[in-house]
């Protein structure tokens, strides 16, 4: 025991625990997780609703424009329902929204559930495309930048992540693309237009700059983490004991230090799927990436409040979900 | 022929200082050698030579190790692992970081062995049930998490000694044990050693546990062997200089004993010297010390010293056989300084203390003993007025004192002053140490500018802090420095009782010495004291009465004298008998077993 | 006997010389360098254009020449003045946002970790919940609402950092918080105000560097991306993020007016990220590591 300095010696210490109560204790703390994820989940549906219907001047005069008359602004005052009283405005829009109706286009006029679909696919596509690519390649790149630790490698390694890691992705986009798609190489096509009805992967060679620039953000990102736990992992007095028990490297490198090294990389990772929703924005923006972050632009670019609601809610659930994840990832960790 | 046979082992730093300087000794089969030091003398780093590794940032740049008759320092890579493999074993400081986390207890113990794991689960359980663990699959499954410390501390202790191996390292591995599980743990060590022939290196900073368990004793300081000799020659007739003053600043269980500190500050890892390491702070010193580094030197007593003037030293030293201080007597008045009255306290649901009472007399020092979770830390916590969840009665001079901080008056926070256990914390870093002084004069008294400063200055010289530090930062002071300055500032409030909880605890000994003697002087000067602490020889020397806390009670409480001379509550006998102690020529007991 | 090992917790250096010690780093010095330097070019930019950042003065992407140092952009106007004009809004809703950002963050933290108890459990929660609404979403939403004014992209920018700070800020003061120095000027009664200031906040000073480095980055990307998405500055202000997206479409005919703008946000980037991680560096090697 180090010198007792925070440890309040009459505190009785936690017994070891049998499998069993450890595993209800588990089932409580998820299920309290849960219910909490609820809050907050209602939480944003409030800060949505707020801000898209109760904000100060006429949300119909935004999206007709200055040019609308009073008759018009009424009208799609109704519409809206936004002659109905705050309270009943919230109710019937979130039941609209639990039951998935997310109502029409102000567009096209077409169902926002309708035009999504597609859309949310593609997304998720190109997000679980990028994610399979950035685990392994970060684990690889972890941990031979922590093996190779203080070497040119290494070090080099280091400048590239901290400069990728400042550049903001529509820089790095364009950089890509005036790279491999304009200026330099014309070998892809610099923007990724993918005609309605295609799965993105009948178009591999416009997925490849958009996956590149999200691959290469994820990477520096988690591979730090990856590279500072087995860092860590490999100080620590447990592999000195097992180097002194005169074991081979491979036996500490694989049994002792990556579980325990693995271990901080997993939350860390769905937390990075989270910033990888809220990247995409800008990725599908600059490529022209039939997703729902372009969607979301155009929508705001042409005031369209029911894609507007429904896209962020989706985005914000969805960023939500992955932050959840790591979290519970994380005590199950913890609780090991 | 010897079973390990050191010579001229040397550890440099990457930047060529040397931790560790041509360090040579031998051990027969079956022998344990005690390698005793303080914080910094290189002791750990010889352990870890031992097995032929340095950490990272050190390295092993001579000598040789030989283990049986293989040099464990001139074998490739890979035979080195084999050798650890197949002849030397290691007993980390602190299993609960050392065991992994992540893997069964079981696989463990097993994957160091040759042979698969089938083979060698006999050959573990034999080991495990010697270590007095259980050998059930139940346990081999567990994590080492599920297991307490002195559990942890015997798997490591198994796992080392199942190979078999010819030598076995143990590096400091009672250090977080309470006495009771350290008193088993040695026994168990020197047990196991002696059964199976191996031959061992026992590192320790406490002299009580190396003289308990070490055929032989050597005695390492800035890198280098001091003295070296078998138990009784170094520990009953030391010949070095450090050596003495390092016995000399132990505290006794059994007499009350002026402590004598050693002057001047350990060398920081790597110091260079021309002549003798320890030349600065000898009180033998001579021109010729500084000259030349000294060689080891036989002593009269039969053992070996780094020490030109080892026969002089022997004729002129003073203070080994220490006359016992007396206490100082009819303290006897009528109203106490604090009393407490059935205090109980808790954490949420778990009571921690139970019907604590006791009373501190004006000029009196009350020592407080427990071991880790008696709930003393606590109730030096409901003192204060920091722990909340709290019932009972305190009265300070007579008159109540509410349980909470908040509702304490300005004055009685003046009048009770507490000085913390762990030295590196109880100073803000960001500020000079004389800020760190003159904060609680202007709080309490407004004093501002000269006049503060000059009382700081006072407060400072009071523990023996120069003026001249007064523009330090916390981190350019050693540890004892430190816990004096926190000590000043409490004197700087003008206190009338002061609450010790384990100051001396996070020091190494000599350094002990010299707060306890500072605090001895404190008391002299009227203060009264409240001195939390796990360790009984500590409360011999200062305490004038004890208070013995176990599992949240008192079980005992008396003049230190009665206590510890005539223990009345199992309990107390049991701390007793396992506390150990360094036999010294002039304890008339010295047959304690360990 | 000692039952715990005393280990002299390395030598520090001198702990009043942050500043000078983290800027002995040249990692540390080259950020600044860089930074100051973006900020520089930011300010004196506008002073130096030589033609109206706004007035189209030639056909759109024409070639260098005619007194355009760089051509024209999509629209027909000077990329050089466009440039040197471009980076003022940047820095200084980049500044703003980081010192509204890590003031608020910092406070909410040390008040958490130093009340304890209810207000840290409910402060707590609030940073959860806008934790978990990405600040750039959130940006959006309010920005398609009320329109892109500089004051609320800062202010919404701001909050975005807030949360962050605020945990960073709690974890870094719990530890000093349960520090001897602290609990003893507790019970000698000093002030929370005494307490916050004077106790735990310089003890957290070497955290609260590096996350100002790496605030002032965020802040600076976020800036960009929501001027590059089109929900920040408005045309036909010139803006660095903005040009980016402007002449994208003709990045095969005038590569420049894309790429000089997109390697100034990058080097104000950088140069913040370069800064934090040296700073991060020396402090971890100097004072063990971070808490």
């Amino acid at each position: 025991m180090a010198i007792e300095t925070t440890t309040t010696d009459g505190a009785v210490k936690a017994a070891p625990t049998p499998d069993r109560s450890r595993r209800t204790a588990l089932a409580w703390l998820i299920a309290r997780r849960a219910l909490m994820g609820l809050v907050t989940l209602w939480c944003i549906s409030v800060i949505v609703f707020v801000a898209t219907q109760t904000m100060p001047g006429d949300v119909a005069k935004i999206i007709l424009g200055p040019s609308a008359t009073a008759d018009q602004v009424a009208q799609l005052n109704k519409n809206l329902g936004l002659d109905q009283p705050l309270f009943s405005q919230y109710w019937d829009w979130l039941r609209n929204v639990l039951t998935g109706n997310m109502g029409n286009s102000l567009v096209s006029g077409q169902p926002v559930s309708e035009l999504l679909s597609e859309r949310i696919f593609n997304s998720a596509t190109l997000t679980v495309m990028a994610m399979v690519l950035i685990l392994p390649l970060s684990l690889l790149v972890g941990l031979l930048a922590a093996v190779f630790r203080d070497k040119l490698l290494d070090r080099s390694y280091l400048g590239v992540s901290l400069i990728v890691t400042a550049t903001p992705d529509f820089v790095l986009g364009s950089l890509v693309v005036a790279l491999f798609g304009t200026v330099v190489f014309k070998v892809l096509p610099p923007v990724s237009l993918i005609p309605p009805g295609d799965a993105p992967w009948q178009h591999p060679q416009e997925l490849v700059m958009p996956l590149a620039v999200m691959v290469l953000v994820g990477v520096t990102y988690l591979s730090r983490l990856v590279r500072v736990s087995f860092i860590d992992v490999m100080e620590s007095e447990y592999v000195q004991l097992a180097m002194l028990k005169g074991l081979s490297m491979r036996r500490i490198l694989f049994r002792h230090a990556l579980p325990n090294a693995l271990a901080p990389s997993i939350p860390a990772a769905s937390i990075m799927a989270a910033y990888t929703i809220a990247g995409s924005v800008v990725i599908e923006y600059l490529f022209a990436y039939p997703g729902i972050g372009s969607a979301l632009v155009d929508a705001v670019a042409g005031h369209d409040l029911p894609m507007i609601q429904a896209i962020i809610m989706l985005m914000a659930a969805a960023f939500f979900c992955f932050n959840q994840l790591a979290d519970v990832l994380g005590t199950l960790n913890k609780s090991r | 022929m010897k079973a390990v046979e050191v010579t001229g082992l040397t550890v440099a730093l990457d930047d060529g200082s040397v931790i560790v300087d041509d360090v040579s000794f031998s051990l027969e089969s079956g022998q344990v050698m005690g390698l005793v030091g303080e914080s910094g003398s290189g002791k750990s780093t010889v352990g870890l030579a031992l097995l032929g590794f340095a950490k990272k940032g050190a390295n092993i740049v001579g000598g040789k190790v030989v283990v049986g008759d293989v040099d464990l320092l001139s074998l490739a890579p890979n035979d080195l692992r084999e050798a650890r493999k197949k002849l030397i074993g290691f007993v980390p400081q602190d299993p609960a970081t050392a065991l992994n986390p992540a893997m069964r207890i079981g696989t463990q113990l097993t994957e160091g062995l040759i042979g698969d794991k089938k083979e060698n689960l006999p050959r573990i359980r034999e080991v495990l049930e010697t270590v007095g663990l259980p050998s059930d699959d139940a346990f081999l499954r567990r994590h080492p998490q599920e297991l307490s410390g002195g559990q942890q501390q015997r798997v490591a202790i198994a796992m080392a000694v199942a190979k078999k191996p010819k030598l076995i390292v143990f590096d400091e591995p009672t250090t977080g044990l309470d006495v009771s599980t350290q008193a088993r743990v040695l026994e168990m060590v020197a047990q196991l050693c002696a059964d199976n022939g191996m031959a061992a290196v026992f590192v320790s900073h406490d002299l009580a546990v190396v003289g308990t368990v070490g055929d032989l004793v050597t005695v390492m300081y800035a890198g280098k062997i001091l003295e070296t000799g078998t138990h009784e020659e170094v520990l009953q007739s030391a010949a070095h200089p450090y050596s003495i003053a390092l016995l000399d600043s132990v505290p006794s269980t059994r007499q009350r004993l002026a402590l004598v500190a050693i002057p001047g500050r350990a060398p920081a890892p790597g110091t260079k010297f021309d002549g003798c390491v320890f030349a600065d702070r000898c009180g033998f010193v001579e021109d010729r010390c500084r000259e030349a580094p000294p060689p080891m030197v036989a002593t009269s007593a039969g053992g070996e010293a780094r020490c030109i003037r080892v026969d002089h030293v022997r004729k002129n030293r003073t203070g080994q056989v220490k006359e016992p201080l007396r206490l100082v007597e009819g303290r006897e008045e009528k109203t106490s300084v604090l009393s407490v009255r059935n205090l109980n306290a808790s954490y949420g649901r778990s009571q921690v203390l139970y019907d604590i009472s006791f009373d501190v007399a004006p000029g009196e020092c009350v020592g407080v003993v427990g071991e880790s979770g008696s709930g003393k830390t606590t109730m030096s916590r409901c003192l204060i007025g920091l722990h909340e969840d709290q019932t009972g009665g305190f009265e300070m001079n007579g008159e109540p004192l509410p349980p909470r901080l908040r509702d304490r008056s300005k004055a009685i926070k003046q009048q009770m002053q507490y000085v913390f256990q762990n030295p590196y914390g109880s100073l803000n870093p960001r500020e000079t140490i004389a800020t760190a002084v003159m904060v609680p004069l202007r709080h309490f008294y407004g004093d501002r500018g000269k006049a503060a400063r000059t009382k700081a200055q006072e407060a400072l010289e009071r523990v023996e802090i120069p003026w001249r530090l007064a523009d330090r930062y916390p981190a350019e002071l050693s540890g004892g420095q430190r816990q004096r300055v926190a000590i000043a500032r409490a004197l700087a409030c003008n206190p009338s009782l002061l609450i010790c909880d384990e100051v001396t605890s996070g020091l190494d000994v000599s350094v002990q010495a010299s707060v306890v003697e500072l605090l001895r002087s404190l008391q002299d000067d009227g203060l009264s004291m409240i001195f939390i602490t796990h360790n009984l020889a500590v409360v011999r020397s200062i305490g004038d009465r004890v208070v013995v806390l176990s599992q949240g009670r008192v079980v005992e409480s008396g003049a230190v004298e009665s206590v510890l001379n005539g223990p009345q509550h199992p309990y107390t006998r049991g701390l007793l008998a396992d506390t150990l102690d360094v036999d010294r020529p002039d304890s008339e007991t010295s047959d304690l077993t360990g | 006997m000692i039952r715990t090992r005393p280990t002299e917790q390395g030598v520090q250096a001198p702990p009043q010389n942050l500043t000078r010690r983290v800027l002995t780093s040249k990692q540390t010095r080259l950020g600044l360098i860089m930074l100051v330097t973006m900020i520089l070019f930011a300010i004196i930019g506008p002073f130096l254009t030589p033609h109206s950042p706004t007035a189209v003065i030639a056909k759109p992407y024409a070639s260098p020449g005619d007194g355009l140092l760089l051509g024209a952009d999509s629209l027909g106007r000077d990329i050089v003045s466009r440039i040197l004009s471009g980076g003022i809004n940047l820095t200084w809703m980049g500044i703003a946002a980081t010192a509204g950002g890590v003031i608020l963050g910092t406070a909410i933290g040390l008040v958490a970790a130093f009340a304890g108890g209810i207000v840290d459990t409910l402060l707590m929660r609030v940073v959860d919940v806008l934790l978990t609404f990405p600040t750039i979403i959130m940006a959006i939403l309010f920005i398609s609402m009320v329109g892109p004014s500089r004051w609320i992209l800062v202010v919404l920018v701001a909050i975005g950092l807030t949360p962050g700070m605020a945990r960073v800020m709690r974890g870094a003061a719990r530890p000093v918080m349960r520090r001897e120095h602290v609990m003893w000027a507790r019970t000698i009664g000093l002030s929370s105000r005494h307490i916050l200031m004077r106790e735990v906040l310089p003890s957290v000073t070497s955290p609260l560097m590096v996350e100002i480095g790496l605030r002032l980055m965020w802040s600076v990307v976020g800036l960009a991306s929501l001027s590059f998405l089109g929900f920040g500055v408005q045309p036909p202000d010139a803006d660095w993020g903005l040009m980016v997206s402007e002449n994208k479409d003709g990045l095969a005919i005038q590569p420049l007016a894309v790429l000089i703008p997109a390697a100034c946000v990058a080097l104000f980037t950088i140069g913040g990220n370069l800064f934090a991680e040296g700073a991060a560096r020396v402090i971890g090697r100097t004072e063990g590591a971070r808490s």
